[in-house]
């Protein structure tokens, strides 16, 4: 409880300033169980980002960074604590809920890219208009595969593109569906410093220009500092931000 | 996300690993396939029994004698107590039509170095139009020859051939328990096989029989008779009919409690051969369907590999947004195409077996093989809930993934 507290002091936007915030995540704690024993990932986190950052989240390994990305991606509900996702409660939400929010209010980008093999490009980003039940995917999906450079790539395969590429499409799938947030987690840690800057220069855009809100997880400062903001984490706490 | 687009998203899946895909299907291919080619045997040996046994007639009714009952042991079928009057006496019945009274018996039968062993039937003038039978050649016993007890024999098709060849046997003799009889007549071939070839028979007048080939029961002074066959106008007035034969016989047999004769008809013979061969059918069916369940084992074990080897792009639908139903629906279309098509490709060849027996004679009597409406439809909804209980665990096992295990599966 102590640690939560502190968490909560040290946060310098307070959790009732909720005007225009994307997330608002009030002292929230993750306890995993092994076993008998009881790990704390989250140790009482309290987060906001509003509409239009662009943030980035660091720490090192073990920090609890990867769980408080899967509590923030909606593919993990928190132990305790509120997260509001553009005003609305997920923290309590069921299974079939949360892969609702997932699919409309978040745009996954992975380090290692995790697009469906044997599956074209333009397939792959249409995908999430697929379980959004959407009839025109197929011109959406083009259209956002044009938007990160790859309208000539449409019917290439993962394997017939080039890292950088890949992790372009992977983009454009998170765009496609509109969503709230982009949630990229060390989306340039299996890319050469060339495509790595251009994936960077992309979200850099995409937050400027379209004023998306980006949410960088790494451990890269480079990375790091081409956010307007940093958020520090370690052993489940939040250390500034 | 709709059925067409899970339909796609499996058929992609599927196609992605071609071989396994086929190699599981063929597993439901070859349960499918046995179980049509099973049911089309079955049903085609159950048509063949049927026409055989309908083309004698279904008019006829068979008095044979009964149980007898001898200070107070009871010998089924050993009465001996139907006799020529007997039949005499069935002849003012109503609606009956024709009584050829008739005494079985096994004979050796011998023509210079051919010899055959052959049924023998003791019969009067009238078991031809009485069974419908028809002669191929020569007379059939006449009435003089009853009464002269004449050594006369007409010969089944099987027989003359066995013995003849192609020759013509009217006029030649031949050799029966070592008396000379004269061949009169052949009858027309009719096929069939086992109990029901009647081919390999033989017919000699019922009073030769009685007296020189069969040792002869009598009764009351009387020879009797193995079967009365009795034909009747209408298989449909069959009951009455047999109401009233019953109760000639009863009366003349001064019966009081239990008959010493029953009465079958050609239609009781129809339906038990129909039964015993349905049971077959069924049987032959079940043991196929086995192979039908092994199948959908294989394509339980596959789905289960499947869903290992596909776990990160579960977990990357699931992160994208997919639920629990929909991969559920993603995996069990899998399943279900897979038994469906292999379901299809089955039946298919089901048939092509059926076809390539049909026509094959077994014994005399020609196989029709018949693949119904009622076995494909069977089969199609056999393996398709094959496919969807053998899918429905790794389904469900796919479903279940928690999104973050799933994606961080290497």
């Amino acid at each position: 409880m102590f640690r939560a507290s502190a968490g909560k002091a040290r946060n310098s936007l307070p959790p009732d300033d909720n005007m225009a915030a994307v997330i608002d995540i009030r002292n929230v704690t993750k306890i995993y169980k092994m076993g008998e024993l009881d790990v704390p990932a989250l140790n009482g986190v309290t987060v906001t980002i509003h509409a239009g950052e662009m943030v980035a989240i660091i720490g090192p390994s073990g920090s609890g960074k990867s769980t408080l990305m899967n509590v923030i991606g909606c593919l993990d509900s928190p132990t305790s604590g509120d997260y509001f996702l553009d005003g609305i409660q997920v923290s309590t939400m069921t299974d079939d809920q949360l892969a609702a929010i997932r699919n409309k209010k978040i745009g996954f980008v992975f380090q290692t890219f995790n697009l469906l093999s044997r599956t074209t490009a333009l397939d792959n980003v249409e995908l999430p208009m697929v379980y959004a039940g959407a009839k025109d995917g197929r011109e959406r999906a083009l259209g956002a595969l044009q938007s990160v450079g790859l309208g000539d790539r449409t019917h290439h395969r993962p394997n017939e593109l080039s890292g950088g590429q890949q992790q372009r499409v992977a983009i454009a799938r998170a765009l496609v569906n509109s969503p709230s947030i982009i949630l990229a987690d060390e989306p340039t840690g299996n890319l050469d410093s060339k495509s790595g800057a251009e994936i960077m220069g992309i979200f850099k855009r995409l937050n400027q220009e379209q004023g998306l809100t980006v949410v960088l997880v790494t451990h890269d400062l480079t990375v790091a500092g081409l956010a307007q903001r940093t958020i520090h984490i370690r052993d489940g706490v939040i250390v500034n931000a | 996300m709709n059925v067409s687009e899970s339909i796609r998203i499996a058929l992609r899946s599927l196609y992605a690993n071609k071989l396994r895909a086929m190699l599981t299907m063929l597993g439901i291919i070859i349960g499918v396939m046995a179980v049509i080619a099973m049911l089309s045997i079955g049903r085609g040996a159950q048509a063949a029994i049927t026409a055989q046994i309908q083309s004698i007639g279904t008019n006829l009714l068979f008095v044979r004698p009964g149980s007898v009952r001898q200070e107070g042991v009871r010998t089924a079928g050993s009465a001996t107590t139907l006799t020529l009057e007997d039949g005499d006496a069935l002849r003012g019945v109503v609606n009956v039509v024709g009584i050829a009274p008739q005494i079985d018996g096994g004979v050796q039968i011998a023509n210079l170095g051919n010899n055959s062993n052959a049924r023998l039937l003791g019969v009067t003038p009238e078991f031809l139009d009485v069974m419908n039978y028809s002669l191929a050649n020569g007379d059939f016993i006449s009435a003089s020859a009853i009464t002269a007890r004449s050594a006369v024999v007409v010969l089944g098709a099987g027989i003359a051939q066995t013995l003849f060849d192609t020759g013509d046997p009217v006029g030649q003799t031949v050799r029966m328990n070592n008396q000379t009889f004269r061949v009169i007549g052949v009858m027309e071939a009719k096929g069939g096989s086992g109990f029901l070839n009647v081919d390999n028979q033989v017919y000699v007048p019922f009073t030769t029989a009685a007296s020189r080939l069969t040792g002869g029961d009598r009764f009351r002074g009387q020879n009797t008779a193995s079967v009365i066959n009795v034909k009747i106008t209408d298989p449909n007035l069959q009951e009455s009919v047999v109401q009233d034969i019953s109760d000639i016989l009863r009366d003349r047999h001064h019966v009081l409690f239990d008959d010493d004769f029953t009465i079958q008809s050609q239609q009781d013979i129809l339906n038990t051969a129909n039964q015993i061969t349905g049971v077959l059918t069924i049987f032959l069916g079940g043991i196929a369907a086995i192979s039908l369940v092994v199948g959908g084992i294989g394509i339980m074990n596959i789905m289960l590999v499947s869903v290992t080897e596909r776990t990160r792009e579960i977990g990357i639908r699931k992160a994208i947004g997919a639920r629990k139903k929909d991969i559920l629906t993603q995996f069990l279309t899998e399943a279900i195409i897979l038994s469906a098509s292999g379901g299809i490709i089955g039946i298919l060849f089901g048939a092509l077996i059926a076809r390539l027996i049909s026509g094959f004679s077994f014994g005399g009597s020609t196989l029709n093989t018949v693949v119904d409406l009622d076995s494909v439809i069977l089969a199609v909804v056999f393996s398709v809930g094959v496919g969807l209980f053998f899918g429905i665990y790794p389904a469900n096992r796919a479903a279940g993934l928690h999104p973050i295990d799933a994606l961080r599966y290497e």
